[in-house]
């Protein structure tokens, strides 16, 4: 990865926290073979909040899937804290976070919290505590005996993020995580899932279809381009570390959304002269 | 690979998976119909062994269950169990020494009774049932008071009053086979009424409303909007309604003393059962396919209809 | 935050209180309609004087019950006995293969399949068997025919939802490289059982239906069946009518055991319809 403005030089000489290296996939579909992913190569260094961005298509989804294990690649290597990325996944280094907040319904906010904690084998005692530590971070403490259907959109989605952030995973990986909210709710998870961020120092990977939100959110945002899946420009976010809605109306904050939206319109009218 | 042609350009569906199924376990292929004869038959040939088997183990401990005294749940003796060639070998003997018939062509034809009077029961049944819905649908107050009741009378046993319904047929000196009808109508009447009524209310709320703003008499509603969408759960009560139309017909058999049918066929080889087991064994295999076949008739029906639906 | 919490909770308190209302006053339809008909059936038996054989008057049936308690009771005992002996074997066995089943995953849609046709079959017709094998005054003879007809609506059921699995949780519990037994135990056993007791209820009938039709076939007098079918014969209809009434009260009263049972068993399907 070249040096970014905002890092001085500090970042640059530590071990990538996730690296891909020629990552390749190819569904096989009735209509022929599909290339998702091409040739992807990558480096997310240990900390940052690295948003995937790019139109329908373009393989986000699949790469973020590539990353957790949930789908093995058809080519190219990918590692996670120097291993492989099964490795990692059976090491317990992936939080995960869906468009749906997938809640079991049989289970009260807290005990779905707990759920990870319980596949690890953790005392009843000690998941019960970190359940309530992470209730308080997402600020639902006074839900925690409630049903997942008796909570709103939003407040699910926290539940969610509490529930992959409950066993302190090194990497957060959240597919369009506020994608099925609405706008009001979004930017109120936006500014939680910031704090939330700085809170933990996780490494986030995060896909979107929203070019402010990657904007706002990240520290790097990666522009993918359709059919096959390629990156197609990374770019370094020159926002504080330190964010918040002042933020969201800087002119510094315009410049660098205007920079990803160009980014990706040069992407859309590329794919639409191809085809 | 790119199939590009003249009238446009054909992109393969979003290659992202919304919800990946991970590992490739992408849901099931239809199962073949190579699959289904495979599984069929593999199911077959273990009952037929699991059947033979356990006679051959009776046989081997003398009707002990191995290592233990005690005596085997079902003795294994050819009177209790005859071996499945001897069944299978009755049904191409003669009925019986009275008669050159064959027992199968004896059995098929007494099915051929019951199923005929499961049929005009299924027909009449589920025609009052349909009409009925349809009544309660465009009658919300009936229904809420009514409906209940439907719902209670699914959890009652409706065959316990088929001895008074030959009582009340026989009164009215009509033949007995009219009996058996009635019992196999009423029977399959209320799975009917039940799911269709299901189906009328199951209409998209947005099909309604766009019925509505184009003003659509009630009746226009029915036919464009509310019956379509009742297709599937009137056939999903339709084979509730089939199972138990056959149901009703044997049931109905025993107690109306019509003397013909499949049911009294399996009666009267159980009063026989000592010269003939094999016999009883025989008509409840017959008439348990014969089942299975009445009610595939209406779940191939289904299938048609619904196939052309989603094309 | 703290808005969504002022809002929620009384929100939730209030859809409780509603539904006890609307409770009441979905109740009240149906006892009028039931009332009425009551009315309507002892005035038509009394003013067109219709003979017994015809129809017995509400009143005398119920005089019938309160004289012949004794007689009605004990075949009611001896039915009862058969019906919850076939509940409890055929839903055990059936639960047992649905397990066996669903370890067969690329075989179970099949499987289900042609357990669905052969369930098909009138089962009832094997009763005479049973007679044989285990003697027609033998409970086990109307337990076995009950028994297997509530097999088949459990065993379907509850292989299909241990079968169906969101696909969101079985992403999840695999990012959390959970073993086949934890996806057994917190996602496909719960997630299994609305449909298990789809299949109970199902079977609450059949069991019913199967024991009353193999007492048809013959059996120990004292059965509910038998006394229906006998009385019928010997013109005794009060005795005919009254052991139908029993027989319905024993249906709804088995059926209410499930309902009873289920909503132990899971209490968020409870709360979630009632949200």
């Amino acid at each position: 990865m070249t040096t970014s403005p905002t890092d001085t030089g500090v970042a640059t000489t530590t071990a990538p926290a996730i690296s891909l290296r020629g990552v390749s996939k190819v569904f096989s579909t009735s209509s022929g073979p599909v290339h998702a992913l091409d040739d992807i190569t990558l480096d997310i260094e240990p900390g940052s909040f690295v948003s995937l961005i790019g139109p329908s298509g373009c393989g986000k989804s699949t790469l973020l899937r590539v990353i957790g294990d949930l789908i093995d690649p058809s080519e190219g290597v990918v590692e996670v804290h120097g291993r492989s990325a099964a490795a990692a996944r059976k090491a317990r280094d992936y939080g995960m976070v869906f468009q749906q907040a997938g809640l079991m319904d049989w289970r009260t906010v807290r005990r779905n919290i707990e759920l990870p904690l319980q596949v690890q084998g953790v005392g009843r005692d000690e998941r019960r505590a970190k359940a309530r530590q992470m209730l308080k971070l997402v600020k639902l403490e006074q839900f925690e005996h409630h049903r997942p259907r008796q909570l709103s959109g939003g407040m699910q989605q926290r539940v969610a993020i509490a529930r992959a952030l409950s066993f302190q995973p090194r990497v957060l990986l959240m597919d369009e995580p506020l994608g099925a909210l609405d706008e009001m709710t979004r930017e109120h998870m936006q500014r939680e899932l910031l704090g939330i961020y700085q809170a933990t120092g996780t490494t986030v990977v995060f896909v979107t279809h929203s070019v402010s939100e990657a904007t706002f959110l990240s520290t790097d945002v990666i522009v993918m381009s359709p059919r096959p899946g390629r990156i197609a420009e990374h770019l370094k976010i020159d926002l504080p570390a330190y964010r918040n809605d002042e933020t969201r109306i800087s002119e510094q904050y315009f410049a660098e959304e205007a920079k990803v939206r160009a980014s990706l319109h040069s992407v859309l009218d590329e794919s639409r002269r191809a085809a | 690979m790119s199939t590009t042609t003249l009238s446009g350009r054909r992109i393969p569906a979003s290659a992202e998976p919304v919800s990946a199924p991970p590992r490739g376990r992408r849901g099931w292929p239809r199962p073949a119909a190579l699959q289904y004869l495979a599984i069929s038959v593999g199911l077959i040939v273990a009952a037929a062994a699991l059947w033979e088997g356990y006679k051959l183990l009776g046989a081997a401990t003398g009707g002990k269950i191995p290592f233990t005294d005690l005596p085997l749940p079902i003795a294994s003796s050819d009177l209790a169990m005859p071996h499945l060639w001897t069944i299978i070998g009755a049904l191409g003997a003669p009925a019986s020494s009275a008669t050159s018939e064959s027992l199968l062509s004896y059995l098929l034809g007494e099915t051929s009774v019951t199923l005929r009077e499961a049929a005009y029961g299924l027909l009449l049944g589920s025609g009052l049932g349909v009409l009925l819905a349809i009544g309660l649908r465009e009658l919300p107050m009936v229904s809420r008071g009514v409906m209940p009741w439907l719902v209670v009378s699914q959890t009652i046993p409706l065959v316990a009053l088929a001895p008074i319904i030959v009582i009340w047929v026989g009164g009215l000196g009509l033949p007995s086979w009219v009996a058996v009808t009635i019992i196999s109508a009423y029977l399959s009447f209320f799975p009917v009424t039940v799911n269709t009524l299901r189906g009328l209310n199951s209409a998209d709320p947005i099909h309604l409303e766009l019925m509505r703003s184009l003003n659509a008499s009630r009746l226009q509603t029915l036919t464009t909007v509310r019956i379509p969408s009742a297709i599937p759960s009137l056939f999903s009560g339709l084979r509730l309604a089939a199972i138990a139309s056959v149901i009703g017909a044997i049931v109905g058999e025993l107690s109306a003393g019509t003397g013909l049918g499949i049911g009294r066929a399996i009666l009267s080889a159980a009063y026989f059962y000592s010269t003939g087991p094999e016999k009883l064994f025989a008509a409840v295999l017959v008439a348990s396919l014969a089942g299975v076949v009445f009610v595939q008739i209406i779940a191939i029906a289904e299938s048609l209809v619904l196939r052309r639906r989603t094309q | 935050m703290t808005a969504t919490t002022a809002i929620s909770l009384p929100a939730l308190r209030g859809a409780g209180a509603a539904t006890t209302r609307s409770a009441l006053a979905q109740a009240v339809p149906p006892l009028v309609v039931g009332a009425l008909a009551l009315v309507a059936w002892e005035a038509l038996v009394r003013v067109l004087s219709i003979p017994a054989f015809l129809l017995p008057a509400p009143s005398a049936i119920v005089a019938t019950l309160v004289t012949d308690v004794g007689l009605i009771l004990s075949a009611a005992q001896v039915t009862t006995a058969a019906v919850l002996g076939g509940m409890a074997l055929g839903s055990i066995a059936g639960i047992v293969a649905a397990f066996v089943v669903s370890l067969f995953e690329r075989a179970a849609s099949t499987i289900l399949v042609l357990v669905a046709i052969l369930s098909c079959a009138p089962v009832v017709a094997l009763a005479p068997i049973f007679n044989q094998w285990f003697g027609a005054s033998n409970l086990m003879s109307k337990i076995a025919v009950a028994g297997i007809m509530v097999f088949f609506p459990v065993m379907v059921n509850t292989t299909r939802g241990l079968l169906r699995v969101d696909p969101l949780h079985r992403e999840l519990m695999l990012s959390l490289s959970a073993s086949p037994l934890q996806l057994m135990l917190f996602v496909r056993i719960p997630g299994a059982l609305p449909a298990l007791f789809d299949g109970l209820k199902i079977g609450a009938t059949l069991s019913v239906i199967g024991i009353i039709v193999a007492e048809y076939f013959g059996g120990t007098a004292n059965a509910l069946g038998v006394l229906i079918a006998n009385t019928a014969a010997l013109s005794q209809f009060e005795q005919t009518w009254a052991a139908v009434a029993a027989a319905s009260a024993l249906g709804l009263a088995l059926y209410a055991l499930v309902l009873l049972l289920e909503r132990v068993a899971m209490p968020w399907h409870h709360a979630m319809n009632r949200t």
